[in-house]
């Protein structure tokens, strides 16, 4: 190994990078920019959800839980409607997300003490809005209820639940999201800046240049590794910064266990990329190559839905998506304060996968014929 | 009609050129035909926000009849798999190991304090970190509990009415299944990536290896290229998206309520602005690598999480809301999961095709503006 020539090569992939205006500004600064923007827009909390209400009764009961309704913030009533033929188009056009209706009996029967239903529609086209708006309507009716019955002098249930959420006890899905946005755009970056490198050598010819020189192929391969973790290391400080700091993530954990998870998710991201510049012969190739990783990457990590949800076979595939891994480890280090031990199962698969694929492309870099 | 024939002609041999480019660079058929199917597959089966056989621990301090049917009622349920502890510190440990997801904490005292009338609490754990699991969890777990105390009343010979009954009715996807709103919202996300990336690297290669050049002596126009070079992508989004649509409804049995001649006009309007942000994106950058990053950051990135395909548009604050009306995928998503799911509804797809159109005339005139000026 000479390290001097690792350097120098890496001094010049860094030169090729970031000599274009163009390509040091894409680099840069969409990171940021996005981190804000999505850590905002990627929320599964709803608030301010449009409603309207259709009220038969003219008693008074009715009237505390509509006005219950208006008091809540998840809830805007948009309109009171007098007719049931109004309930379809408003839901249709997507004006209402749902329409709660209150038979004419109502608050006669809540006061003889009899149970009454009250009608739920719900607009099903976005189903997990549709199920979270309904579970914030069920905890404001059960304690309307529960209410209720102490005020009549009734028995209610003797047992109750008393439920804590754990790590992250609000519920926030800020909390959950932005650790997996910071995955995800690290990846990104990795990816993109690995993946052409060897890729562009190769449509301009030079890659064959740089195969006669004394440099060998592991010196090659450390000098394209080079560029790709610094620049992802120097993101992912920032981006981890912003978090605590802008969006006042709690960081529980130990920030030595963080660190070496990015590590080895930055090596095992150089390794993939590197891999799939080896592999293509054009740049094209190697964009598309980048986006059929990237893509299913993201998805099957485990940043949006849940790994345990998928079927068992898509879960086997998940476990060769070094993202997985990683956003276990942000989670854990940042909301459940984990230390190396608990860690240590995500740490190993992304060593395995870096070895593979860095070894892999090493011997792609002589072999590979086109 | 002479200049007419001459143009069409140009036009013609300007497609015929693009055409064979594709053919003999399989990777772009490989983007159009093989991309959808690999990740609708892999998304169809794989995104799905329905919880089933979440683990549990149930903490049972004190085995006898009232614990039991409580534990029951949570092995029967298909949202549970159940494992059972003695005591509340192993099933902490458990816990913190990742290996349940919520914790059932059953105090000694729960079935005499109940028999007694005395307040028997249960405790109830649940791991918060994905807080949209944590919910639906929360709401599975009571949901249960009610429905184990109206059958506990029941053995005792009383029965337990809530004052206020709640009916709840669903409309478009009464199963509340999330694969028939995922699916529609997809289609829209790999149309997006589809489109932009076919486009974002034809221009920028010809630029980047000085074919570009070659073209400009040609007495090709400016208008005939663009459109030549749309003519044979447009093809190739379209049947790609044909090819999407029949899986989602015969692969994942998505009901396509609206008409079927509405998606594909919509379809193609989307198709044509998302190739038309390619196109700009290759005539801006000049260069494949920019090329390839901004086509990422710009179009899949933002339809992902902006697009209303799965965080709720109306629940994002009011500054982002307005970002995400620049995101084109946000009108089609909205198109698909109406059309899908609840039919023609005028309304909706009315305003959406006219903004995907006010897009389509922005972003033609913009590409237009910037080829001209990189001509002269």
């Amino acid at each position: 190994m000479h390290f001097g020539q690792i350097f120098a090569l890496a001094i010049k992939e860094f030169l090729a990078l970031l000599r274009d205006k163009r390509s040091r500004i894409v680099i840069i600064v969409p990171p940021v920019v996005q981190l804000v923007v999505f850590s905002f827009a990627a929320t599964y909390d709803l608030n301010n959800i449009s409603i309207a209400v259709y009220n038969r009764d003219p008693g008074s009961v009715s009237r505390q839980l509509v006005s219950r309704l208006e008091g809540s913030s998840n809830f805007k009533i948009i309109r009171m409607i007098n007719h049931e033929a109004e309930i379809a188009p408003l839901i249709d056009n997507r004006d209402v997300l749902l329409v709660l209706n209150i038979g004419p009996h109502f608050s006669a029967d809540m006061l003889r003490g009899i149970s009454t239903p009250v009608q739920l529609i719900l607009d099903g086209r976005n189903s997990n809005t549709a199920m979270t708006a309904m579970n914030y309507l069920r905890t404001i009716l059960q304690d309307f209820n529960s209410e209720w019955m102490k005020r009549q002098g009734q028995a209610g249930p003797k047992t109750v639940l008393e439920i804590r959420n754990r790590y992250n006890e609000n519920l926030q899905s800020r909390w959950f999201i932005v650790p997996g946005i910071v995955g995800l755009l690290i990846l990104v970056v990795t990816l993109l800046v690995t993946a052409l490198s060897v890729a562009r050598e190769r449509e301009a010819g030079t890659f064959d240049q740089l195969l006669v020189t004394p440099i060998r192929p592991v010196e090659i391969l450390a000098g394209k590794a080079i560029p790709g973790i610094v620049l992802g290391f120097i993101e992912s400080t920032v981006i981890i910064i912003l978090m605590v700091v802008l969006f006042k993530i709690p960081l529980r954990g130990d920030i030595g266990a963080l660190y070496l998870g990015i590590v080895l998710f930055l090596f095992s991201a150089t390794g993939v990329g590197l891999m799939i510049s080896a592999i293509s012969v054009t740049q094209q190739q190697a964009i598309l190559g980048t986006f059929l990783f990237l893509v299913p990457a993201i998805i099957l990590s485990g940043f949006a839905t849940p790994i345990a949800n998928m079927p068992e076979v898509v879960q086997w595939l998940t476990y060769l998506d070094p993202l997985r891994y990683f956003l276990v480890i942000v989670r854990g280090v940042f909301l459940e304060g984990d230390s190396y031990g608990l860690l240590f199962n995500q740490y190993w698969p992304m060593l395995i996968i870096s070895m593979v694929t860095l070894a892999f492309s090493g011997w792609l870099f002589r072999h590979r014929m086109y | 009609m002479n200049k007419n024939s001459n143009s069409r002609m140009r036009l013609l041999g300007m497609v015929r050129k693009e055409s064979w480019q594709i053919l003999r660079d399989p990777s772009s058929i490989a983007i159009a035909f093989v991309m959808p199917v690999v990740l609708l597959f892999l998304f169809g089966y794989g995104v799905s926000l329905d919880a089933r056989h979440i683990p549990v621990g149930i903490v049972i301090e004190q085995p006898d009849l009232a614990s039991r049917s409580l534990a029951g009622s949570f092995e029967r349920s298909e949202f549970f798999s159940p494992l059972y502890f003695n005591a509340i510190q192993d099933a902490e440990k458990a816990f913190d190991e990742r290996k349940i997801e919520g914790i059932i904490w059953l105090r000694n005292n729960f079935s005499s304090n109940l028999l007694s009338g005395q307040p028997a609490p249960i405790g109830v754990i649940v791991n918060g970190v994905d807080s949209n699991q944590a919910s639906i969890t929360r709401g599975y777990i009571q949901g249960t509990w009610l429905a184990w105390l109206t059958l506990y009343a029941q053995v005792q010979g009383r029965t337990l009415s809530m004052p206020i009954e709640l009916q709840q009715r669903v409309w478009f996807n009464a199963a509340l299944s999330s694969r028939l709103f995922l699916v529609p919202g997809l289609i829209a996300i790999i149309m997006t990536l589809i489109g932009s990336l076919l486009t974002a690297m034809v221009v920028a290669r010809e630029w980047e290896r000085g074919t570009m050049e070659a073209l400009m002596v040609t007495p090709l126009r400016m208008g005939e290229m663009l459109v030549g070079k749309l003519i044979p992508y447009f093809v190739l989004g379209m049947g790609g998206m044909l090819f999407s649509v029949a899986l989602a409804v015969w692969q994942f049995e998505v009901p396509l309520r609206g008409s079927f001649w509405l998606l594909v006009v919509c379809s193609a309007l989307f198709m044509l602005v998302a190739l038309l942000i390619g196109l700009l994106i290759s005539i801006v950058s000049k260069n494949q690598f920019v090329a390839g990053l901004i086509a990422i950051i710009v179009t899949f990135l933002p339809a992902f999480i902006l697009s209303g395909f799965l965080f709720d548009i109306n629940s994002m604050p009011a500054p982002i809301q307005m970002i995400t009306h620049l995101v084109p995928a946000r009108y089609f998503v909205a198109i698909l999961q109406t059309l899908f799911l609840a039919g023609d509804v005028w309304p909706v797809i009315l305003s959406n095709m006219g903004a995907l159109f006010l897009m389509l005339i922005f972003f033609f005139a913009l590409v237009w503006k910037k080829s001209r000026k990189r001509l002269e």
